[in-house]
């Protein structure tokens, strides 16, 4: 039988939704009467907003639908187990250098990043190591660090991202407490 | 540190990695029915998960972008010091729109009108993990629980490494950044 991908305990726990609840909707009604009062005040601004908004969606769609279905094949592909060995709850010290250093070398979208953690925290993924790994995604940039440099200086550069990268660790292990209480 | 998105073109092209997924999938659908058929299950769940939440936060990037007066804020931070003007710097990096390279000439704009260097660190942290709409997502992917106390860590990180930041660089350390942007 099709086995439909299923919501691990931990998952439940964090209390993430699958789909249309209560929270998205407020989202829907509060943004709803935002667009309305912007429209009373200013046609031409909403229109433009909402062309904004538009694009910035499309240009989302190509990363965030490939990574949702490279995503599908490792989960399907990967067994649980697995994945949880090398980033799972348990998964130690090894779990947070790979979700740190995946972190802070790739250059993945914030809109793209979450999604990706969902899924892998539907399968296997610790807590505290996905949020290192959104932690360091934000805040250490390996790739733009010398776009920063040329901005900063490298001391300045090079002092931001060892520090953003190790309080990253804190990050995580507070997020995961707090998620546990 | 990647804020959203990229300024270029899309074509069928962009696409082109999601194309060639879709054959793969097929193809593993017709040596191993079962397997793939998850692999559809799980994409297409996901996808609609997310077509499903994401229109109100892009509507709200948008309205975002086009309400914020980023020139007119930019213009008065000079004459602001202290709390006032850190808590602008904040507000203007979680509530504007745009990847990281895009913050840089703002900080540009900031520092000619002599916001200090630590504002301008808070500012760039603020852009680059304090939006509200990246937030409301989080929350909806993630559980407000772990978006909320993320949140409020990258806070109060922004705050520490900008402090540690300022004092970690020399008098000449900060000249030199200052003579760069200007």
């Amino acid at each position: 039988m099709l086995k439909s991908y299923k919501y691990n305990k931990q998952f439940n726990y964090l209390g993430g939704n699958n789909g249309m609840d209560a929270s998205t909707l407020i989202l829907y009604i509060v943004v709803l009467i935002f667009l309305f009062i912007s429209f009373l005040k200013d046609r031409k601004k909403t229109r433009e907003a909402l062309l904004k908004a538009w694009k910035s969606f499309f240009m989302l769609l190509p990363p965030m639908l490939t990574v949702i279905f490279l995503l599908g094949f490792i989960v399907v592909f990967i067994p649980e187990k697995t994945i949880a060995a090398y980033i799972g709850e348990t998964s130690g010290f090894l779990g947070f250098l790979i979700s740190s250093l995946v972190g802070a070398v790739t250059l993945v979208p914030g809109f793209v990043a979450f999604p990706m953690a969902k899924m892998l925290l539907e399968n296997g993924a610790g807590i505290a190591q996905m949020a290192v790994f959104i932690s360091t995604l934000m805040m250490v940039g390996v790739v733009t660090a010398p776009l920063e440099a040329s901005f900063f200086g490298w001391k300045a550069t090079i002092g931001r991202n060892l520090m953003a990268y190790f309080y990253s660790f804190l990050v995580g292990y507070i997020v995961w407490m707090v998620v546990r209480i | 540190m990647d804020g959203g998105t990229n300024m270029k073109k899309l074509t069928w092209k962009s696409f082109q990695g999601f194309y060639i997924l879709v054959v793969i999938g097929l193809v593993v659908y017709l040596f191993l029915p079962r397997e793939g058929a998850r692999v559809f299950h799980v994409v297409i769940d996901n996808i609609l998960f997310m077509l499903g939440v994401i229109p109100p936060i892009f509507i709200l990037v948008g309205l975002f972008d086009v309400w914020v007066p980023r020139e007119r804020v930019t213009r008065h931070l000079g004459d602001r010091s202290g709390v006032k003007g850190t808590g602008i710097s904040i507000a203007l990096g979680a509530l504007t729109a745009g990847p990281l390279y895009a913050a840089f000439p703002i900080a540009e704009v900031m520092l000619h009108k002599g916001t200090s260097l630590r504002n301008i660190f808070i500012f760039i942290g603020a852009w680059s993990t304090m939006k509200i709409p990246m937030l409301l997502f989080e929350i909806q992917n993630l559980g407000a629980r772990f978006a909320l106390t993320r949140y409020t860590m990258s806070f109060l990180g922004v705050f520490s490494i900008a402090y540690f930041l300022d004092k970690l660089l020399l008098v000449e350390d900060k000249k030199s950044i200052v003579e760069k942007l200007q």
